[in-house]
Formats: C-alpha cells, sequence, structure tokens
C-alpha cells in the first residue's frame, strides 16, 4: 500500500507545461529521490504534492485520501510537510520562534524542540538568531526543522543543497537517517546526484516533466543516470 | 510652568491618538492593508456605545464590554467577506475596499443619526481633575484614556511576540506563500488580526465620544491624527505608534500654547518634517521584508 501516489499528473503554468502525465509512488518508510536537471518538473511535482500549484490535470493521493485539490493549510494536518525551495525562513521571527511555528498543528509524534535542536546542533546554537541573520546551511537546517515540528508522516524536501558549501550539505543530510529512522517517509529533489544517490532507497530521474529513469541506486549505472539526467 | 503643563496634557491626548492608532498599525503590519476606514469605524464604535448607552441608561464605560466584543465581530466578518477577497485580487483593491467602506459608514450614519454633534456623558468624570501644582492639573478622564491606550498597546506587543497566534501574525507578515506550508490558513489570521484591530478601535471610539463630542464625519480626522502617529513611529511598529501618539499630541498641545490656533497645524508641521528628514518614523522595525 503505497503512502503517496501522484497519477497521470500534468501541471501547467499559464501555457507552458512543466509536467505531462507524470506518475510517482512512495511507500511508507522510502525514502525517494527525484533527480533532474533545471526544469525537470521536480520543483513543480513537490507543490503540487503540497498543494502550491494546483494541477491540470490526473490525481494526488495521500493515504487513501484525494487530495489533489486541498488547501496546503489542510495537507498539514494529514501529515505531509514541505521545506520549500529558498528555504522560505521567517526573517523577523528568531530560528526558535521558525520552528515554533512549525509546530502550529499540533500532530503527534517525536519531534519536538528539543529532537530537533538534537538532530541539528547548527540550528542549537542559533536558536535565539533572527532568521534574516542565518547563513544559507543554518536556513536550511532550520527550515527542515520547522518542516519536521509537524511530525510528517511525508517530508518534502525541495534542494537541500543549492548554493550550499559541500561541508553543510554533508552535515545536513547527515540527520537524514535520524529522521527516516522514525518511519518518516522522505521526497528528496536534488540536482545533486551523487548525494541523492547516498540517501535513497529509490530514484526516479525526470526530464522535461516525464519519468526517464528509475530504479533503485545500486542497479543503476553512473552512465545511464548521465543519459537520463541530461537527455542524450 | 504652563509649558511643562502643555508637555504633560500633550502626552495625556496621545494616549488617545495611539490607541486610536494601534489598530491601524496592527492591520498595515500583518496584512499590508492601508484601513482608510478606521475612523469612520471607530466613529460608528461610539454610536453603538451611544445607542447601548441611551437603551439601558449603563454607563458608557459598561457599554464597552459589549461595543468591544461586537466591534470584534464586526472586524472578523469584514476581513472575511471584503478584505480577504480585496487583498486576493491584489494592487490597490485592499485600499479601495477600504475607502468605499468609509464612505459607506459615514453616510449610513448620516442617514441615521444625522449629523448632529453627540457625546457619551461620563457625569462628574468629565470635568474630574488631579491637580499636581498651581498651574498644572490633569484631568482624570485623559489619564484614564492615556492608561488605557498604554495597555492595549502593551497587551498587543506581548500578544505578537509571546503568543502562538501572534507569532502566526508576524509569520504572515513576513511570508504569507510560505504559512500555509505551516498548516495555517492565512485568511483565518487575517480575520482574526483584524478581528483584534476592531476591538481596539471599539475602544478609541468609546473614549473619543467620552472626552468630546462626534459626529459622523468626524472620523476623517481621527482617521489624519491615527496615521500620523503611525508613521511618525515607523510603519509596523506599535511601540513606534505610542512615541508617534505622543510626539503627535504633544506637538498639538504645545502649539496650542503659542497660538491655540496654530495646534492642529504644528502637528502636522512635525509629521511632515518627519516624512522629510526620517521618514523611516522613530522605531522602524528591526527587520525589513
Amino acid at each position: 500500500m503505497s503512502l503517496l501516489s501522484v497519477r497521470d499528473l500534468d501541471v501547467h503554468y499559464g501555457d507552458f507545461q512543466a509536467i505531462y502525465g507524470l506518475t510517482v509512488t512512495i511507500d511508507e518508510g522510502e525514502t525517494l529521490a527525484i533527480i533532474g536537471a533545471n526544469g525537470a518538473g521536480k520543483s513543480t511535482l513537490l507543490k503540487s504534492i503540497a498543494g502550491q500549484v494546483t494541477p491540470t490535470a490526473g490525481s494526488v493521493t495521500f493515504a487513501d485520501v484525494d487530495i489533489t485539490r486541498t488547501p496546503p493549510h489542510k495537507r498539514v494536518p494529514l501529515g505531509i510537510a514541505l521545506t520549500p525551495e529558498g528555504r522560505r525562513i521567517f526573517p523577523s521571527l528568531t530560528v526558535e520562534e521558525n520552528l515554533l511555528v512549525g509546530a502550529h498543528v499540533k500532530r503527534k509524534g517525536p519531534w519536538s524542540l528539543a529532537s530537533v535542536y538534537e538532530a541539528f546542533p547548527l540550528v542549537a546554537d542559533r536558536r535565539d538568531r533572527l532568521g534574516a541573520n542565518l547563513s544559507g546551511g543554518e536556513q536550511q537546517a532550520t527550515a527542515i526543522g520547522r518542516a519536521l515540528m509537524s511530525n510528517p508522516r511525508l517530508l518534502l524536501l525541495d534542494e537541500v543543497s543549492l548554493g550550499l558549501a559541500p561541508v553543510v550539505v554533508e552535515q545536513i543530510y547527515a540527520a537524514l537517517p535520524a529522521i527516516t529512522s522514525t518511519g518518516t517517509t522522505v521526497l528528496v529533489v536534488e540536482q545533486d546526484v551523487n548525494q541523492s544517490m547516498k540517501v535513497a532507497s529509490r530514484v526516479q530521474c525526470l526530464l522535461e516533466g516525464r519519468t526517464v529513469l528509475e530504479g533503485r541506486p545500486s542497479d543503476l549505472h553512473r552512465d545511464q543516470i548521465a543519459s537520463a539526467y541530461f537527455g542524450i | 510652568m504652563q509649558w511643562i503643563n502643555a508637555i504633560i496634557q500633550g502626552i495625556l491626548l496621545g494616549g488617545l491618538y495611539a490607541l486610536l492608532a494601534a489598530g491601524l498599525s496592527l492591520m498595515f503590519g500583518v496584512m499590508r492593508i492601508v484601513n482608510l476606514a478606521h475612523g469612520a469605524l471607530a466613529i460608528l464604535a461610539a454610536y453603538l456605545g451611544l445607542v447601548i448607552v441611551q437603551a439601558t441608561g449603563i454607563s458608557p464605560f459598561l457599554a464597552l464590554l459589549a461595543v468591544v466584543p461586537i466591534m470584534a465581530a464586526v472586524g472578523y466578518l469584514l476581513q472575511w467577506g471584503v478584505f480577504n477577497r480585496a487583498l486576493s485580487m491584489g494592487g490597490l483593491s485592499p485600499l479601495l475596499a477600504a475607502f468605499g467602506l468609509a464612505v459607506v459608514v459615514t453616510q449610513l450614519l448620516q442617514l441615521r443619526f444625522s449629523a448632529d454633534l453627540q457625546s457619551l456623558q461620563v457625569g462628574s468624570l468629565s470635568v474630574a481633575s488631579i491637580t499636581i501644582t498651581d498651574q498644572i492639573s490633569i484631568g482624570v478622564l485623559p489619564l484614564i484614556t492615556f492608561v488605557v491606550g498604554v495597555v492595549v498597546i502593551l497587551g498587543l506587543q506581548i500578544f505578537l511576540s509571546r503568543a502562538p497566534l501572534g507569532r502566526a501574525m508576524r509569520a504572515a507578515s513576513d511570508d504569507p506563500q510560505t504559512v500555509p506550508l505551516m498548516g495555517i490558513d492565512n485568511r483565518r489570521v487575517y480575520a482574526l488580526a483584524t478581528a483584534i484591530a476592531l476591538a481596539t478601535v471599539g475602544i478609541a471610539g468609546m473614549f473619543l465620544g467620552m472626552r468630546g463630542n462626534f459626529n459622523p464625519t468626524y472620523g476623517d480626522a481621527m482617521l489624519i491624527f491615527a496615521f500620523e502617529a503611525v508613521i511618525i513611529g515607523g510603519l509596523g511598529s506599535l511601540w513606534g505608534t505610542l512615541a508617534g501618539g505622543m510626539v503627535l499630541g504633544i506637538a498639538q498641545t504645545v502649539g496650542a500654547q503659542v497660538n491655540p490656533s496654530y495646534g492642529i497645524l504644528i502637528g502636522n508641521l512635525v509629521f511632515l518634517a518627519i516624512l522629510a528628514f526620517r521618514p523611516t518614523g522613530l522605531m522602524p522595525k528591526a527587520v525589513t521584508t
């Protein structure tokens, strides 16, 4: 039984079609990485799952509930949390306040201020600092912590590594096992193929809004991924 | 001595302006709505108080207990029915909606109550005063108004910085697109913000009515004073609004001390000077978003 099932999804931005009949399913406890170049439709897919974008065709089903047209704020109580592209930390709130806003929906689960601070020491050190005064890595860690505060069943991570130094990316990905070990299903979108191959149990590569390659990291050959990624 | 007296009276007057401006500041801070109907709604609250007082014979202070929740309910419905729609249309829609609302409220009050001057009677309290020295005495009602103004601003500030809902309001002010990802319904947060703003408008309108005469068009002048207090203090800062109210109040009373007809003029000049030399106001928000 899959936790999330996206079926034959079409998404348009005006006249431009970003996603063509895309199907993505993810089982509870799995970590799926969606990879692809710029403009492949990765972020659009996440936005359709979180409710920020309304698809023109197809359906999104979460835990047997059709949520295709559910507004974003009603998806959080169901157990979907998105760490958005660009992190979108609230700049005039402190780190701790950002986390507390994330806990607005009081779902039961393992995540609290204490456990987020434990998983992300980077965040704990900055708890009283304003969101506006964080480095990129601190923002990303806070954004993931903020999403976890709602104790999601499905965590959507958009472009975790974008614009961050490799050492910071390592630090942030180091917290992922702590997240998945609690049974949280993770859907990560990445341009950094190596990073996502390391953490994912399954990889799906998109090109121009369609799936071009799918499989377990161990089954996929490097050249296969390269040609799927670039469409050559 | 008379100058000190003028300053003290100015500070007290500033409390009224701050009380009047608090809701304006809150609505702008959270939703970027410039509520041009603010003054008209304060006068609506005063008439509401008048109707209640005349129907029941209770004191205007007791009538506050009814006026404040009624105004809060009006605010909630106004945000759901009018401003949330206007916000989703973007651009100047909220401003125009507020302007239209101001006209409608004023005209309906005119229709129902005529342009006659009215006031809320508080008996001997309206002239009661505390004598400090021969030349300085403090009116009890202005003092109560001042204290209420400070308490309202302080209360709002604590609410915004501590309460979960206040935190959600600040988050919505920072980034309304991201707030729904936290499971928060912007429209509901906005409706509650306007409800709180109009609750403070209810208090302000009642004190306006107790301190002097009012008629349906009186809201226009009050809107300008409230605006000036917000701008002098710095947009989006409640402490700034309190300071701005006092600066405006002092400017008016000291100006009136120079020449009784200069009061409002000097107040406006101080406001223009702030706009020219310190356009961010006295206490601008630390974080600009």
